[in-house]
């Protein structure tokens, strides 16, 4: 079963949004989605500093099954990027919510969060 | 629901995933492919492959009609208990099926794919007028391939001891028959193994005992990356009905003496040798991408003939776990140099190797 923790934003395009105390976002992509792609083998990050709107493509994850795109589920300024996955992008399948973070983005227009899912929201649409 | 192996309930106790494969419930990995996959490279690993297709030859003119049905030739089968890889082929020269024919005291065995049963059945059936032949298919028998360098110690830990010896003592490409239970030293890994075919009733606790020993558990996902890493083709994939099997890395399964052995496809496929010897028919060699980045089945490959520039199709693409980046087989005109693949619309450079990529644990091309 996967684990939808309580206290995140969901992005229907399977990717997770947790507030951080200074007010900028950290993303990553789901337990769920990490189960669909199975084992990862490489994953390329957004750049650092890089501008982006909600929606855009950030990132491409590749398993050894499949290719999948990664969207920034909201609008702002990569502030920081998590560089450990470039060598270790297996952290994503064992520690989706934790180690295996994405990157770290400024929102520059925080109403975009009321666009994304609760746990509860997002664990409806997986089933 | 689809079909179920015998193994069925013991996949869902080891954590399988399960998908739909050919109609059939089949485990798509258990926990990791890629842990998976190495253990098979480096200890032993088990893979439930019941839902392939057994079919028992036998009759007078048994012999005389695989002759007929086989491009390879049954002849070359000398003595009891040996195996060949062969193509069924159509009338036009294209991939009915790939099969394992083995020789029996009476007979032949013959093991085809899932996907392809009920046409193989029928196109068995069809070709049989004329010949006194009886064809029997095998469902109620399960198939337990288990691979890996320590493989087949653990399965001979299992056996009785005079068994034991004789399937230590057994050839690649040879099979013992011990009551109802075949073993055969053939496989779609890479790695020594053995292929057990046996009653599906014997099947859970065969399963088990080596589940007890540290045989661990293998899915369809890294079935498909070991094969892809030996370099060996998967039907529906790499070939099919509307494939030559010279396209498809096949000719040297294709008996062409005697010349007077008039198999189905023979007219067909000599034309294809021609064909080919001219550069108008591809062929299906190896790719390797060392950067980052995973060749997948559909991708185009652009590549250089004479100065032209030409196409082709990755067949099967994967990432290797054991070299760590990403192989594939794909078909490409004749005197192909400077490949690039598509990806995601860049064109990225690819080297072509020989398409056998890992054998016994390591790295076989330059």
């Amino acid at each position: 079963m996967s684990s939808f923790p309580e206290g995140l934003k969901y992005a229907a395009t399977h990717e997770w949004v947790r507030v951080e105390s200074d007010g900028s976002v950290t993303v990553g992509i789901t337990d769920h989605a990490q189960e669909l792609l199975g084992d990862i083998v490489f994953i390329d990050l957004p750049k650092l500093g890089t501008t982006i709107n909600a929606k855009q493509e950030i990132s491409v994850v590749e398993s050894v099954k499949a290719a999948s795109d990664i969207y920034a589920p909201i609008s702002g300024k990569i502030v920081a990027i998590n560089d450990a996955l470039i060598d270790s992008p297996e952290i994503v399948n064992s520690s989706p919510y934790g180690d295996g973070w994405f990157c770290r983005i400024v929102p520059s227009n925080t109403s975009e969060m009321d666009a994304l899912l609760n746990a509860n929201g997002y664990a409806e649409i997986c089933e | 629901m689809g079909h179920r192996t015998p193994l069925y309930q013991k996949h869902l106790d080891a954590g399988a995933r399960i998908v739909d494969f050919g109609g059939w419930d089949m485990p798509i990995q258990y926990q990791s492919l890629i842990e998976e996959h190495h253990a098979v490279r480096q200890h032993a690993g088990m893979f439930d492959v019941s839902h392939m297709t057994v079919v028992d030859v036998n009759g007078a003119d048994a012999k005389a009609w695989l002759q007929y049905l086989l491009a390879n030739d049954v002849d070359r089968l000398k003595e009891t208990g040996k195996a060949l890889y062969s193509a069924m082929l159509n009338a036009d020269g294209g991939v009915v099926d790939d099969l394992i024919v083995y020789r029996r005291q009476e007979g032949y065995r013959l093991v085809v794919n899932c996907g392809t049963r009920d046409k193989d059945l029928a196109w068995m059936q069809q070709h049989a007028e004329g010949f006194q032949v009886s064809i029997t298919y095998r469902p109620e028998l399960a198939i337990l391939a288990v691979h890996g360098p320590e493989s087949i110690d653990k399965v001979c830990s299992l056996l009785a001891p005079d068994v034991a010896t004789s399937v230590q003592a057994l050839g690649n490409f040879k099979a013992l028959e011990a009551g109802a239970w075949f073993i055969a030293r053939t496989g779609y890994t890479g790695e020594r193994g053995l292929e057990l075919i046996v009653p599906g009733a014997d099947a859970p606790a065969l399963w088990d005992k080596l589940l007890g020993i540290g045989v661990r558990p293998i899915g369809l996902g890294a079935r498909d990356t070991l094969r892809l890493e030996a370099g060996m083709n998967l039907y529906g994939h790499d070939m099919d009905e509307s494939i030559s099997p010279l396209a498809a890395n096949m000719i040297q399964t294709i008996a062409w003496e005697p010349a007077s052995r008039q198999f189905i496809g023979r007219a067909a496929v000599e034309q294809h040798r021609a064909r080919q010897e001219a550069g108008e028919l591809p062929y299906l060699t190896g790719l390797v991408m060392e950067e980052r980045g995973v060749l997948r089945e559909g991708l185009r490959v652009v590549c250089s003939v004479n100065g032209q520039e030409r196409e082709g199709i990755i067949t099967s693409g994967t990432f290797s776990p054991t070299l760590k980046h990403s192989i594939a087989l794909a078909r490409i005109p004749v005197g192909s140099t400077d490949c690039q693949v598509d990806l995601r619309g860049k064109l990225i450079p690819v080297r072509i190797v020989k398409p056998n990529f890992v054998r016994f644990g390591a790295k076989v091309f330059e």
